[in-house]
């Protein structure tokens, strides 16, 4: 289906991507907030705070984010199409709440727009250090899925997408903006309603009696959903529960449960590949970037072609479920990867972990503030070449 | 001899059986609660008051945090959800806000409430977000094996208080009545025709409102403290309660074992939080404003 136009502010802006990524949201359908402000996330539910009364939809501002990531879910079990924005020290504590979107199968978008960290770090500066944390930062075992924009276009086209993948698989779907691409303006398109495509959430057609909250088949590993109020008084709990949403604290319900959760995204992992590659085929060396820093690597990369280096671009748009097979396959020709990443090496392990000692890989890591150098992504590459 | 206790003795089951058998869900009980234990009184109360305000229960969703009476979603057959530790007043907030047209419960334990989600309650309050918080207050922490909670009294043992607690326990009503709530009423479980008879209000009513349930912990707190069992408490809060309606809340704190003022502390009117959003941005954006769901009852 389409996007309903109310949200969807056509024409052309020029706007920064915290700005754009509200956008992308109302354009998705979604019509509830609970936001806390942190920089520098904050511009993006101002904007909502805003917008929203002529769109009709509700935003509250709520005492903390440990409220804002439970609030939110509790409007999707309402109907709702649901945003969670944060950033840093306000992701640390919606931790919990992470494991309960995955654990309970809540659609949710989580927007974080990374600055330099640990704890209060650099409040208003860029980093790329949450990567593991939103993969492993909530306990047990669970799986999610990210997106990594940058540009302000990419900002709303990306939250879009996030939106989608989030009703197509169940599961909190991160966007993962940093302080630069929330705050750089730049020209945004946005298209006519009826050009902008938007997944419905998986709504059961079956009766109360008939329907069974998490039941699923072997070919569809996502359950059918309904929303409170409807008649079929489901029970919901982050307690391990049975396809009936029945709390049953077995071994085999975890053994039945917990697997089904990772294999949803795991099994489909082929489908959730989305890279954009440049001069990859025969290149001696491959570039693996994401976010901000692809927009710094690519100056390096020019630079280093212009130094006749056979140098590829690999950018990860979606970064969760990491593209290891892909990368694996680019080992047959590639004999070095490069990864610069706005953190002391973070990504780069997946790349090590991908190529599984077949080529060399070069960390290029920062410890965030400010974006790298081109000069030390190139020399990097200059070495890797070696 | 009752109708029902003839039935019951001829072998013959019948829903006269019980009242409340309907709004529980049967598959999942037994319940986890100890004998003795005052949340089922309270659940009894609650079913009394579903009877007694006629409501849809298509309409109505329970919403619980972690601890024993956290489990009371659970065994409700309404559309019911099992939250986070601290966390089902902001969950509830978001379920009342995507869909107006919900009555929505929250019901949940003293520690749940008042010290992990202590933040979330005074807020709510303020905000009058129109929810129904029924707080069952055992003054400890009984899942996890009897810890201090903030409403344990000065005096009684608690695991993580061993020679006894020191600490100044809150005083629930008073902290409703100060945050903004539209109702308060505190009750023990011996008192259950009044509780049943304010859960009623309480669901007839909008805004943010907050029932105080005293219930025995037989396992953890009283036997501990060499109270009794569950009976011997019941029979305290007969031989020490005293019914104060209207009374000044700051004066009806709990000391351990002492005098226990009940009764129906507030009841006012103020308007929800979504019905001051819709006047607020009806009377500054007029036509530009989309109205959002149905903000009232009737409309």
């Amino acid at each position: 289906m389409s996007a309903d136009p109310k949200g969807v502010l056509t024409g052309t802006h020029f706007l920064d991507g915290d700005h754009a990524a509200c956008e992308g949201a109302l354009a998705a359908g979604c019509r509830f907030v609970a936001g806390y402000p942190i920089t520098p996330s904050t511009e993006i539910v101002e904007r909502f705070a805003a917008r929203i009364p002529l769109v009709g939809g509700v935003f509250i501002q709520m005492e903390d984010e440990l409220a804002a990531s439970i609030a939110i879910q509790g409007a999707v079990w309402g109907g709702k199409k649901v945003l969670n924005v944060t950033s840093g020290p306000g992701l640390s504590l919606m931790m919990e709440h992470l494991g309960y979107a995955a654990m309970t199968e809540t659609p949710s978008v989580w927007i974080d727009v990374q600055r330099g960290g640990p704890s209060t770090g650099l409040p208003t500066l860029p980093a790329q250090a949450d990567m593991m944390q939103i993969k492993w930062g909530s306990h047990g075992d669970y799986e999610i899925i990210a997106l990594s924009p940058n540009s302000p276009q990419e900002c709303f086209d990306l939250t879009i997408r996030a939106f989608n993948l989030a009703e197509e698989y169940r599961c909190p779907v991160f966007v993962m903006m940093d302080e630069v691409v929330g705050h750089m303006t730049e020209r945004v398109v946005i298209p006519p309603a009826d050009q902008i495509e938007i997944t419905e959430r998986k709504w059961t057609k079956k009766k109360p009696g008939e329907f069974r909250l998490y039941g699923t088949t072997e070919t569809d590993l996502v359950p059918e959903m309904v929303k409170a109020g409807d008649g079929y008084r489901v029970h919901v709990t982050g307690l391990t529960h049975d396809d009936r949403g029945y709390p049953s604290m077995t071994v085999p319900t975890q053994a039945r449960l917990v697997p089904r959760l990772l294999d949803k995204i795991r099994t489909n992992a082929s489908k959730l590949v989305d890279v954009r590659m440049d001069g990859c085929e025969g290149a001696d060396v491959i570039v693996v970037s994401f976010g901000i820093t692809s927009r710094v690597a690519s100056a390096a990369i020019d630079s280093a072609r212009a130094q006749g280096l056979k140098v590829g671009h690999l950018r990860l748009v979606i970064c969760w479920p990491f593209p290891a097979a892909l990368i694996q396959q680019l080992t047959a020709t590639a004999k070095a990867f490069v990864v610069p990443e706005l953190n002391m090496g973070q990504m780069v392990q997946e790349v090590r972990q991908a190529v599984n000692g077949t080529a060399k890989v070069v960390s290029v890591p920062h410890p965030g503030g400010t974006v790298h150098d081109p000069g030390t992504i190139l020399d990097a590459i200059v070495e890797a070449a070696r | 001899m009752s109708e029902s206790l003839e039935l019951h003795l001829a072998g013959e089951e019948s829903a006269l059986d019980n009242p409340v058998l309907p709004y529980l869900r049967q598959d999942r009980i037994p319940h986890i609660w100890c004998p003795g234990c005052g949340i089922g009184t309270s659940v009894n109360c609650f079913c009394r008051a579903l009877t007694d305000s006629a409501l849809d229960l298509d309409k109505l969703a329970i919403v619980s945090g972690i601890g024993c009476t956290g489990r009371t979603a659970g065994y409700l057959n309404l559309d019911s959800f099992h939250t986070t530790h601290g966390r089902a007043i902001p969950f509830a907030t978001g379920l009342k806000l995507a869909n107006p047209e919900l009555n929505v419960v929250v019901y949940s334990g003293d520690g749940d409430l008042f010290a992990i989600g202590g933040n979330h309650f005074f807020h709510a309050a303020r905000r009058n977000m129109d929810l129904l918080v029924i707080c069952v207050n055992n003054f400890t922490y009984g899942m996890t094996g009897g810890q201090v909670a903030p409403t344990t009294p000065v005096g009684p043992t608690q695991t993580t208080m061993p020679l006894g607690n020191f600490e100044n326990p809150f005083n629930l009503p008073f902290i409703a009545d100060a945050c903004g709530a539209t109702y308060v009423a505190r009750w023990t479980v011996y008192h259950v025709r009044q509780l049943a008879k304010a859960m009623k209000e309480g669901l007839l009513k909008k805004g943010f409102r907050f029932i105080e349930v005293m219930a025995p912990c037989p396992t953890l707190y009283s036997r501990r403290n060499r109270l009794g069992d569950g009976v011997d408490q019941v029979k305290y809060y007969k031989e020490n309660s005293v019914i104060k309606n209207g009374i000044d809340t700051k004066d009806i704190g709990l000391g351990y074992q002492g005098e226990i003022v009940v009764g129906k502390f507030v009841d006012r009117e103020r308007p929800t939080w979504l019905e001051a959003m819709d006047d607020h941005f009806s009377a500054v954006l007029g036509d530009r404003y989309t109205p959002y769901g149905p903000m009232r009852e009737g409309e």
